[in-house]
């Protein structure tokens, strides 16, 4: 048995930011376990620009976000163990790996992150009908073998599902000399960003369907073609619009899932809106000194603020470990109208780690104006009025530790207004 | 008014509110931007009729097979990335590789270097 | 010369291989896709009926009672998972309550041990989340669930060991008869001369029949859908859960899988093609309505898959198991449809006793080993174990597939095994790689790599489930002379 102060179970973006903080913190002994041979997480298979606007102010691609976090993580002196399993967790903080130099590893960690990501909804998860044959992938399957492994998965492509990673998989093989027939997205607006919209599909003549799904796979052996429908309001294809489209293959960008495997094991109370852990003000989970971060906590679309909320996780593991035993009361953070749900859950105003907390937030549908109330038991406590809300864009707003004293209930509201600005130039 | 030659349509990524902006064009001169709301807008818009410029990240292989991902280290115009993608399929680049290293100048003839975006020992 | 030819690798066929593999005899037995249990038997209920079920005196009836408790002894042999959990037929109305009190005689004069009739309160104990309005039902503690692939894969490997050859990638394409009796099996590669043809071809036999020119019957192929959901929920009930049955059909069933999951299905229609396995949007609409009878609270946001299999139902509406009076060494083994999981050990054996009444002498070899080499599956293990398993194969450090925990040193193992793995779908069968919630979409590239570098073949070349389905198309930038246009606006 190994005891060690702070293990980090993931080496992504997440796990590396808040190794990287917590040793500048000044905690002595921190340990990310990650189970590929290189750390960095999805971060190496995202090889496109747009990352770390925020955090470094310029655009880098996802290689480069991630080898300044490892270089600055090994500089600091954080040890990472490679190709390394954590295949237990408990409430004690008692951690199983796995790797084939080692053998089986047991871990009591003083205080733990989880920064495990998340993982590709799947076609099983939508229930396409048709048949099972090869060439159906998830976009990020497809992304590794096309840039790390350099294979390509089809010639003629049909992507269902317009969240980023699928619209980035679209300009990318296009560039690799595939066709892509077209993205197929069922709901009424897309789910990615506005600048991949246009760098990704417009840039290629790649036809963007929304409205419209896939309703059988073709081919049983190989695919051979889908058939696609536009849906009605309640997302029913309306099978009268069905066509075919030939192609060799079905990429899926239809959503992701934080990956809580470890987390249940360690009986962490789980929001089944955010499918992550449920967390307060220092991203503590449930069980004291286990905290997450990251795409394990609530899928991001931005790395910059994985990292920022990394280095709220690695705060907050810092002052757990200076004092373990202190005990807070909470007040509850309730996501109400035109909200999925807000983040942190639950805080504790004496205890927030700095003077101001941002609140994050996804809304539950695209809003040219909405204005963003936030109200206690006493009343509203501030509002704002946000423009151009769309649920694949996070929402953030930072609330000062003086407008919060006292209050026994936080609630956060989006209501739509009415939109008046419309004009040219 | 004299008469249009030629209207294009920009979707605007400087907000995530993307105006559809209209680009009236006559005689190669831009001379009418409307659908957009700031001049921010505008000023995309422009760009992207005249001489619209994207970085190109793409991957190059190393001798050992292995594959190392790439970039333009400025944008260059969009019309030449298909070009400058054909020109890095046959370059092979031997290790070991530091982060922003040149592994190929002057891309389809834009004067611009494709540098490496991450290490490679 | 051949004394056994055995035509289908599904686990009827395999069954009958092992069956044989006891004995000195030569025997070779042809499948035609890349892995066994390719058809039918990778794809159906995965049960093992207890047998109120069929109708007293025929096949089905006295095969499936008799071949029930064999899977105690088969299983343990072959370290196969069967879990003898017993089924609850469940009764929503008055009608089907006196269904029930037929079924429960049906079922003794079957031969059938341990039936009743529980109250709803039992049931309710027993089920808690079955339909609350359910009134009663017919308990058979005998049924079990099985993984009915990992079985006939089992079976294939032990035949394999004792001696019989399995020829994968082998269809038949031709029967030759002479002098009124088989002589000789032809295949893509070969000719086989062989005293006897057992045609256990499942939905092909009756295409096989006509080949050989023998007697003449005809299989159709019966549609069943199933949807399978996230182990998480595996809990949700401990028994197979049936609904009162009706004429033609078993009905939607809700039942826990050995693996832990649970599934819901099959729905049951006549399809025109043998090969159509395509799930439909009306068929999961149709199971999910079926199954909510039984479970009205089912988790359906945590569905990981779906999938069908293809009954092979004969126009006799019984097995279709005898030697033919019109060739001579050729023996039928068609039409296992439902109970014919449950019965394939009783088949085996009555197949080999029609071996001996048609002439074949059966003499025991004294070196048959009835146990397969041990397979590690590292999620079982105690951590001691896996500890030492490490130690002395570091391959089983690696972990291929987060969702079922499954090592490089598995996956190795099932290619290198008897019958081993030459695709992605046969090394999802051996070692559940690429069946859990992701559905491979972690473990898929690793997978591809591992099988071709095993293989000594390029990753171009592996495939899904054999020629036709490779996963990959080319290498990246292959296509770019033929393809490029930037949008010119």
């Amino acid at each position: 048995m190994q005891n060690r102060e702070l293990v980090i179970i993931g080496g992504g973006p997440a796990g590396l930011s808040a190794a990287v903080e917590a040793r500048r913190l000044g905690i002595k002994d921190v340990l990310v376990i990650d189970r590929e041979s290189e750390p960095g997480g999805i971060l190496k298979q995202c090889i496109h620009p747009g990352f770390g606007l925020h955090i470094f102010k310029e655009e880098l691609t996802g290689p480069e976000y991630a080898e300044r976090f490892v270089r600055e993580a090994k500089n600091l002196g954080v040890e990472i163990m490679l190709d390394t399993m954590a295949i237990e967790l408990t409430a004690d903080k008692r951690i199983i790996a796995v790797n084939s130099q080692e053998g089986l590893i047991e871990i009591q960690a003083k205080a733990v992150i989880l920064a495990m990501g998340c993982r590709e909804r799947t076609r099983g998860a939508i229930n396409i009908p048709g048949f099972r044959p090869a060439g159906v992938f998830t976009a990020g399957t497809a992304q590794r073998f096309v840039n790390i492994e350099g294979y390509m998965p089809g010639r003629e492509i049909v992507i269902l599902g317009s969240g980023d990673i699928g619209l980035i998989m679209a300009r990318r093989l296009t560039l690799e000399g595939a066709k892509v027939r077209c993205v197929v997205e069922i709901m009424p607006y897309s789910n990615g960003l506005t600048r991949n919209i246009v760098q990704c599909l417009e840039d290629y003549d790649i036809p963007l369907l929304l409205k419209h799904t896939v309703v059988n796979i073709h081919g049983r052996k190989r695919v051979e073609g889908v058939t696609i429908a536009e849906v009605d309001d309640n997302m029913k294809p309306i099978m009268e619009t069905a066509k075919f489209i030939p192609c060799d293959t079905l990429l899926l960008s239809v959503g992701l899932i934080p990956e809580n495997e470890l987390s249940r094991m360690a009986e962490i109370q789980i929001d089944e809106v955010t499918g992550g852990p449920v967390v307060n003000q220092r991203m503590e989970t449930s069980v004291p000194g286990i905290f997450a971060c990251g795409n394990v906590l609530h899928v991001h679309d931005l790395v910059d603020f994985v990292t920022r909320e990394a280095i709220l996780a690695a705060r907050g593991a810092a002052s757990y470990l200076a004092d373990s035993d202190k005990k807070y009361d909470y007040v509850p953070v309730v996501a109400g109208d035109g909200l999925r749900y807000v983040l942190p859950h639950r805080i504790n105003i004496e205890a927030m780690p700095e003077k101001r907390q941002t609140f994050f937030m996804r809304s539950v549908k695209p809003m040219a104006k909405a204005r963003l109330s936030i109200e206690s038991e006493k009343g509203v406590i501030k509002s704002r009025v946000m423009r151009y809300v769309k649920p694949s864009e996070m929402l953030s707003i930072p609330i000062d530790r003086d407008e919060m004293k006292g209050i026994k209930i936080l609630k956060f509201n989006l209501q739509e207004e009415g939109d008046s600005v419309e004009r040219g130039e | 008014m004299s008469a249009v030659n030629e209207e294009k349509s920009v979707t605007c990524i400087v907000c995530p509110r993307g105006c559809r902006i209209k680009v009236s064009i006559k005689g190669g001169e831009i001379i009418r931007i409307s659908g957009n709301l700031c001049k921010r807008g505008a000023d995309y818009a422009r760009s992207e009729v005249t001489q619209p410029m994207r970085v190109l990240t793409t991957t190059v292989r190393l001798e050992d097979g292995h594959l190392l991902p790439v970039k333009t280290a400025r944008p260059i115009p969009k019309e030449l990335l298909f070009e400058a993608v054909r020109e890095l399929s046959g370059v092979r680049v031997k290790g070991p590789i530091e982060i922003g290293q040149v592994v190929y100048s002057n891309v389809a003839g834009t004067g611009v270097d494709v540098v490496a975006t991450r290490s490679w020992n | 010369m051949l004394d056994v030819v055995i035509i289908g690798g599904g686990v009827v066929g395999c069954m009958i291989a092992r069956e044989l593999s006891r004995y000195q005899l030569k025997a070779v037995l042809l499948e035609k896709e890349d892995d066994v249990a390719s058809g039918t038997s990778k794809a159906n209920s995965a049960i093992i009926h207890a047998g109120y079920d069929a109708k007293p005196g025929t096949l089905k009836a006295k095969l499936n009672v008799r071949g029930n408790p064999l899977f105690d002894i088969i299983c343990g042999e072959l370290d196969v998972p069967f879990k003898r959990i017993g089924s609850l037929v469940v009764a929503l109305n008055e009608e089907e309550v006196r269904a029930l009190e037929e079924l429960l005689e049906r079922g003794k004069s079957n031969g059938v041990p341990g039936l009743e009739i529980i109250s709803r309160e039992r049931l309710r104990e027993m089920e808690p989340n079955v339909n609350r309005e359910a009134l009663a039902a017919l308990y058979a503690p005998t049924a079990g669930i099985i993984c009915p692939y990992e079985l006939t894969i089992a079976l294939a490997e032990n035949a394999c060991q004792n001696g019989v050859e399995i020829k994968l990638n082998s269809p038949v394409l031709g029967v030759r008869v002479e002098n009124g009796g088989v002589l000789s099996v032809r295949t893509p590669g070969e000719t086989l001369y062989t005293r006897y043809i057992i045609n256990a071809a499942g939905l092909f036999a009756d295409e096989i029949s006509r080949l050989a020119g023998a007697e003449d019957y005809r299989i159709t192929p019966r549609k069943g859908e199933y949807l399978i959901f996230d182990r998480r929920f595996g809990g949700i009930v401990s028994r197979v859960i049936f609904p009162t049955p009706t004429k033609i059909s078993k009905g939607i069933l809700v039942c826990p899988t050995v693996d832990g999951n649970f599934f819901i299905g099959p729905n049951s229609n006549d399809v025109g093609e043998k090969d159509d396995v395509a799930v439909t949007q009306q068929g999961i609409e149709e199971i999910i309505k079926g199954a909510r009878k039984l479970v009205p609270d089912l988790p359906l946001k945590h569905v990981i898959s779906s999938f069908a299999g293809l009954r092979a139902v004969s126009d006799t509406d019984d097995f279709v198991i005898r030697a033919s009076k019109k060739v001579k060494g050729f023996i039928n083994v068609g039409g296992i449809q439902s109970p014919g999981l449950s019965s394939a050990p009783a088949i085996a054996e009555m197949v080999l006793e029609i071996l001996k009444e048609e002439g074949l002498e059966l003499r025991e070899k004294n070196n048959f080993n009835p146990k397969r080499p041990p397979i590690f599956k590292f999620r079982h293990l105690s951590n001691e174990e896996k500890r030492e398993l490490i130690r002395k194969k570091p391959a089983y450090g690696r972990i291929i597939c987060r969702c079922e925990t499954v090592t490089e040193g598995e996956i190795i193992d099932a290619i290198r095994r008897p019958v081993g793995a030459r695709s992605l779908d046969a090394v999802k069968r051996r070692t559940r790689a690429g069946m859990g919630r992701c559905q491979g979409g972690f473990c898929s590239p690793r997978i591809v790599e591992i099988l071709a570098r095993e293989l000594g073949i390029s990753p171009l070349e592996v495939t899904k489930c054999g020629s036709g389905s490779e996963i990959l198309k080319g290498r990246t930038k292959e296509f770019i002379e033929t393809g490029g246009v930037i949008n010119a606006k």
